[in-house]
């Protein structure tokens, strides 16, 4: 069968196995990422961490007293030992020394560390049918059933209905608690409300990703979204599709090999869509930074070149020469590349004229040129009345700042400098031309 | 079948042998506290919890390419991938700009699943499983001992390499405990004195990182991180001097090694996740002696 | 009024600092001269923290350069002395008062070295100068305010250095305490030491200064306490931000532009 083929058989879903895996996947990355936006805002990424471990007790002491392993009473160990843990977080921050970062890997250690005891302990001794209670711990997103569905549902439904319904109140705990308090909003009741939403989410979640990964189910999606938008109804619903493709993505890796394990794949995939927005968001990718750090460099340089034609236009006194690149070279000490290039580029747009061997200015070229010298004066008179720095220090600024300095900042320091006529260096600052 | 031999093997309550897995325990345990004391004074005690995750696919892939679990190799393996773990966080953190917490998050989980796939990718060609990725093979000490050519047997190799990590960092710990406690409490100022804190913290985060290559054979991976933790924890509550904090802790972790042994043998259950529920059961009788904050 | 002396023992030359491209500080030109006891004022967030965090090259800077006694200040580690703002450390470290003021000593006993006993002497001396004597096995946690910031100054006594940088050393420190502490840079002062001190309280600091370093993200006013001190100055350093700076400051963070072009 060919790998084309392949994908069409799985998406459409005609096998009830894969069925069953894609759509409880779907159901629960989704309620998970959106939980998971607010542990995300609140900045307790570790906290759910934390939690997720520290679940397992409660399940293998569910199994140890009533025998069973699939039913509520699991679910119930694992809720009461989630809230646990987060009590008792909360209490040593409280009431000791010890830092939030101790607190956190104490509890998750030591909760887990219990955990594997009992698991340990019911493993090697004669319960009745424990195998695949351990499933716990790295998930069994491969073989959900259709019973696992329906509890995803469920608590996907719950959560996604309790969210929209306070999400004003959450984002308002989230960025503003005191604010929120002050306004009289039952700070401490939604927090319990969140939480306990993070609880369920949790709780439902290991079952299929396992409590190692779970965090990644929570933050992952949370974060990449983040550096998309700043609304946070679209960070909801960008992290619930991230996550929702993810686990596609990862639900068919592992179908189409059946070796590999599904939940590492899907956290592989949210980590490799979460790296890509870090680096290529528009928002505040590193990408967009870079670029920008690029064009500025562009800029700098051609209006530079721009800026030395007309200084030796001003040392000859010439409005329009011809100059050849060792004049140019000889006022500025440019790098013989890069003056070639900026003179390429200056040409393409219409400021440079070339002829022969040398080059002059366009009149655009000429203004242009122009403009930057007299923000240069500008600016070093404005540092030197205003700012107070000595006259023989504020060129190196000047050079930088004539690039930045937008029409309605030239403007505003015409009006503070009284349209001054000499620079500091006795230099005339050529006139405005609008 | 391995585990049947093992339990006859326990059953005939060889001495020998339970005082050496007590003491690879205790050697594991009371390097990873002392680097624990610091690591908790710096709030780092989630980096050190993400990169004993993040170092699987180091152990992994050393154990691929070089088709040995050779101490050495899987230090260097695994040290170089703590490094980088280290490095991504900080990076992810300062470069990215995502909040600290979500980075450390992130780090880990991504390179863990690139362990476990690995893993269970190549499940044929290597024994490590996830149960040895989580409980360790402190059981299993015993048996893989060093026998020179004469046919002397020196005792089990576990028990030499963490001892030699004690050493190291018991060494490195006292040359240099100035030097560290300055970079621990007062970054500024030990700038400001000359003191190189940058690379006072990458040696910390190496020797991190090789301790905890070395403790993954013994508690797993997942359970080196009580060790580093929760003993620190325990004799920070108790004590207000460094030196003494040092020694409690070290104290604390060898007597849950031998608590967590019984307890293990109790309850017939792992002895990893034994010592770190001891260790929970010192932090809580610590807490309860000194319930006041100070 | 800035004033420009001969033989400075601080020289900083066209300083500029910037924090994710945004400057902090624009070109500082300050000369200060040895043996006065000088203040840095000026509003919250005017980079005076900064400034001395940047003479003492824990935070980079982005052009200019810093001498002291006309070295760069790596080479003269062991005559100058940095105190920290008190917020910067965690107090609940398990270290005793003694343990702090030993890490004073740390720079000369160098590396793979042990506190000798003339180490512990001076140590026990410079607990004593600061009226801490009774305190030195006293856990840090369980000091006053007032007491840590003791401990702080103590500390830089005893690296007996000639020129000490002090980063609010008056923060949360109660009227009696900070008359004490004054009392002691003055006799430090008047031993030769240069002392340099952020200060945010305004009236106190022409009485306590001989030497006003006004800084509002640029250097507005250096030089003697009477001739700084005027209306005129205080009016021009707290009367709010240069707007045009703070647009250009804006732009530079928005376009991650650098402040400098590469040379």
């Amino acid at each position: 069968m060919s790998m084309w083929e392949d994908l069409l058989l799985f998406l459409s879903l005609k096998d009830p196995n894969v069925r069953y895996v894609v759509l409880g996947l779907i159901l629960l990355s989704s309620s998970c990422a959106l939980v998971g936006c607010f542990t995300f805002l609140r900045k307790r990424a570790l906290s759910g961490d934390a939690l997720a471990h520290s679940v397992l007790p409660g399940v293998c002491l569910a199994f140890i007293i009533t025998g069973d392993k699939q039913s509520l009473p699991v679910l119930l160990g694992a809720i009461v030992f989630g809230w646990l843990s987060l009590y008792t977080m909360d209490y040593l921050k409280r009431n000791t020394i010890l830092k939030e970062d101790t607190v956190i890997g104490l509890v998750l250690s030591v909760f887990f560390g219990i955990g594997l005891l009992l698991l340990s302990h019911i493993q090697h001794s004669d319960y009745v049918n424990p195998s695949g209670l351990d499933s716990i711990l790295f998930g069994r997103a491969a073989s959900l059933v259709e019973e696992d569905v329906w509890w995803f549902g469920i608590t996907g439904v719950i959560l996604v209905t309790v969210i929209f319904a306070l999400l004003k109140e959450f984002v308002l705990i989230c960025f503003d608690e005191p604010f929120a308090r002050s306004i009289s909003i039952p700070v401490k009741m939604l927090e319990v409300i969140l939480t306990t939403l993070t609880v369920m989410a949790i709780v439902t979640g290991i079952q299929a990703v396992g409590v190692v990964l779970m965090a990644a189910f929570l933050i992952t999606p949370a974060a990449a979204a983040r550096y998309w938008t700043y609304n946070i109804k679209h960070m909801l619903i960008y992290a619930a599709l991230i996550s929702m493709s993810s686990s596609v993505a990862g639900a068919y890796v592992s179908y189409s090999f059946p070796k590999m394990p599904t939940a590492p794949w899907i956290v592989l995939v949210l980590s490799l869509v979460a790296f890509f927005s870090f680096l290529f968001s528009p928002h505040k990718g590193v990408w967009k930074r870079w670029m920008n750090m690029r064009n500025n460099s562009a800029k700098i340089l051609e209006e530079n070149i721009l800026k030395t034609f007309y200084h030796l236009g001003e040392r000859e006194n010439v409005e329009m020469g011809y100059y050849t690149e060792q004049q140019l070279n000889s006022i500025r000490g440019f790098k013989k590349s890069d003056l070639k290039k900026g003179l390429r580029k200056l040409i393409r747009l219409g400021y440079v004229k070339k002829s022969g061997q040398s080059y002059t200015l366009t009149n655009e070229g000429y203004r242009k040129g122009e403009r930057i010298v007299r923000l240069h004066r500008l600016w070093e008179l404005y540092l030197s009345n205003h700012v107070k720095i000595a006259a023989d220090h504020v060129h190196d600024d000047a050079e930088t700042i004539e690039h930045i300095i937008t029409p309605e900042i030239e403007q505003k320091l015409e009006e503070l400098l009284k349209s001054p006529l000499i620079d500091p260096h006795q230099s005339s600052i050529p006139p405005s031309r609008w | 079948m391995i585990r049947i031999s093992l339990a006859f093997l326990l059953q005939d309550g060889s001495l020998m042998n339970e005082l050496y897995i007590i003491t690879t325990g205790a050697l594991v345990a009371g390097t990873c506290s002392i680097l624990g004391c610091f690591l908790i004074l710096r709030k780092m005690a989630m980096v050190a919890d993400a990169i004993s995750h993040a170092i699987l696919p180091g152990i992994v892939l050393t154990y691929l390419v070089f088709d040995s679990k050779d101490s050495f190799l899987m230090l260097i393996g695994a040290g170089v991938f703590g490094f980088f773990t280290a490095f991504l966080i900080e990076w992810i953190h300062s470069r990215l700009r995502l909040q600290e917490d979500a980075s450390i998050g992130i780090s880990f989980t991504f390179l863990f699943s690139i362990g476990v796939i690995l893993i269970s990718y190549y499940a044929s060609n290597i024994d490590l499983d996830m149960d040895c990725v989580l409980y360790g093979e402190i059981t299993y000490v015993p048996l893989n001992t060093v026998t020179l050519q004469n046919g002397l047997n020196l005792g089990p190799k576990a028990l030499w390499t963490s001892g030699a990590m004690f050493l190291l960092v018991v060494s490195f710990v006292s040359l240099f405990y100035k030097e560290l406690r300055i970079c621990t409490f007062d970054p500024s100022y030990a700038v400001s004195i000359g003191i190189a804190t940058v690379i006072w913290h990458y040696a910390l985060m190496g020797l991190l990182s090789f301790t905890t290559v070395i403790c993954f054979e013994s508690v797993g991976s997942v359970l080196v991180v009580t060790f580093f933790i929760v003993p620190p924890a325990t004799a920070y509550l108790i004590t207000n001097k460094l030196n003494h904090m040092i020694i409690l802790s070290v104290l604390s972790g060898i007597v849950a090694s031998v608590g967590g042994y019984f307890l293990a043998n109790l309850l017939n259950a792992s002895i990893a996740a034994g010592m770190c529920t001891t260790c929970g059961i010192e932090f809580l009788l610590a807490f309860l002696l000194k319930r006041q904050k100070r | 009024m800035i004033d420009k002396v001969e033989n400075p023992v601080l020289e900083v030359h066209d300083l500029t600092v910037t924090y994710h491209r945004k400057p902090v500080l624009w070109g500082i030109d300050l000369t200060l001269p040895g043996g006065v006891l000088a203040g840095i004022i000026g509003p919250n967030g005017a980079g005076k923290s900064t400034l001395i965090k940047t003479i003492m090259n824990i935070v980079p800077a982005q052009s200019g350069y810093v001498e002291v006694f006309g070295r760069p200040v790596q080479e003269v580690l062991s005559r100058v002395s940095y105190v920290p703002q008190r917020e910067s450390v965690d107090w609940d470290f398990p270290a005793s008062a003694y343990d702090v003021v030993m890490m004073g000593r740390y720079g000369k006993i160098g590396l793979l070295r042990r506190p000798r006993k003339s180490d512990k002497e001076i140590v026990m001396e410079c607990l004593r100068k600061v009226g801490l004597e009774g305190y030195h096995n006293r856990q840090i946690s369980q000091l006053s305010g007032g007491q840590q910031q003791r401990v702080f100054l103590a500390r830089a006594l005893a690296q007996g250095a000639d020129i000490y940088f002090m980063d609010e050393p008056f923060a949360g420190v109660d009227a009696a305490t900070e008359l004490s502490i004054i009392e002691l840079l003055r006799s430090m002062v008047r031993q030769g030491k240069t002392i340099v001190v952020v200060h945010h309280d305004l009236h106190s600091a022409q009485k306590y200064f001989d030497w006003i370093i006004l800084l509002n993200m640029r250097l507005i006013a250096s030089g003697k306490t009477k001739d700084v001190f005027t209306e005129k100055l205080l009016q021009e350093t707290y009367g709010g931000k240069l707007t045009l700076l703070t647009n250009i400051s804006e732009l530079l963070e928005k376009n991650q532009f650098p402040v400098r072009e590469k040379k």
